[in-house]
């Protein structure tokens, strides 16, 4: 029987990382159907999804033919690399380095493109549209079932951290059909700054295990060490912000 | 581009942005890997190790990427 001690960081982490993915893929997947109806885009939704039921199918049973010290050392280091990703973009955002993440903007832009095919009277655009769906779904996707794996295989959480994604998918269906407009006031540099502070807690913590590491503290040392990313995050948000003046001076 | 291609690098996106953060994190473990392996170093070091390098290496990816930002 799994803890709720145990699972909880597992599937909070699952749900925040998919909440943002499904959110940008719903936003590509309904400029789709503004566009050119939802036909294609529920086309090409489905056939993204059904490519990420295949592929998790067809790669999910060979989790369980890889030693547990090796499977906990690779996805301990693809965590590193993915959540660090996450949280250095994160900080450069906050830090007024990079420009925010705008969901409007990116539907505004989808559905832009959508409507120059239209207006080239292009043959295929119903071809086109729902590939735009298809591809927005499987890119979006692939990360939704990279990190439902990485958080939940290395300690058999992998049904709980999947509720995790299947609840951020149910949620931003069920607020995209009541608002029927791309989900812009989602918080998404906020959401990916937490969640690189979680993945990348977990990628210290897997690697550590795969390198034989007994961590003191056991599962609790994940939540230690996403408090020190967190201040570590925040203070960095505080340097990379000081104004330019300062720094050539 | 074909939508193979394109799977393949966003896969690889994924993981690789910034080529000094990956290259920083992977010798990170290296010298991680090494101590523990190889000079049979405590675990609590192994573990220090691995998270100061962590820490350490995204600091200063994100104030490299910033001091870049300001020079342009």
């Amino acid at each position: 029987m799994i803890s709720w001690a145990t699972a909880a960081p597992a599937v909070t982490a699952a749900f925040l990382a998919s909440l943002v993915e499904v959110v940008e893929a719903f936003t590509i997947v309904l400029a789709v159907a503004t566009v050119r109806g939802w036909r294609p885009a529920l086309t090409g939704t489905g056939a993204g999804l059904a490519l990420l039921v295949v592929l998790v199918l067809a790669l999910g049973p060979l989790l369980d033919q890889v030693p547990l010290h090796a499977l906990q050392l690779v996805i301990g280091v693809l965590l590193l690399l993915f959540g660090l990703r996450w949280l250095r973009k994160a900080i450069l955002r906050s830090a007024g380095v990079l420009a925010l993440h705008d969901e409007a903007k990116a539907f505004a832009a989808e559905e832009k493109s959508l409507q120059e095919a239209e207006r080239r009277q292009d043959a295929h655009l119903d071809w086109i549209a729902g590939i735009t769906a298809f591809k927005a779904v499987v890119l979006e996707g692939l990360e939704v079932v990279f990190i439902v794996v990485a958080v939940g295989a290395g300690r058999g959480l992998l049904v709980p951290a999947a509720i995790g994604a299947l609840a951020a998918c149910v949620l931003v269906l069920l607020i995209g059909v009541l608002v029927h407009k791309p989900l812009a006031r989602v918080p998404e540099n906020t959401l990916k700054f937490g969640v690189g502070i979680m993945l990348s807690a977990f990628g210290v913590f897997w690697t550590g295990e795969g390198l034989g590491v007994d961590w003191p503290g056991r599962d609790l040392a994940i939540l230690a060490f996403a408090v020190i990313f967190l201040l570590v995050g925040l203070v960095t948000v505080k340097l990379a912000a000081r104004p330019a003046v300062e720094t050539r001076a | 581009m074909s939508i193979l291609t394109l799977i393949l690098r966003e896969l690889v996106g994924m993981f690789i942005d910034d080529e000094f953060l990956a290259i920083a994190i992977l010798a990170v473990v290296a010298v991680a890997a090494v101590i523990s392996i190889w000079l049979a170093a405590p675990q609590i070091l192994v573990g220090g190790v691995l998270l100061i390098g962590c820490v350490a290496v995204v600091m200063a990816s994100a104030l490299r990427a910033s001091r870049k930002d300001r020079k342009i």
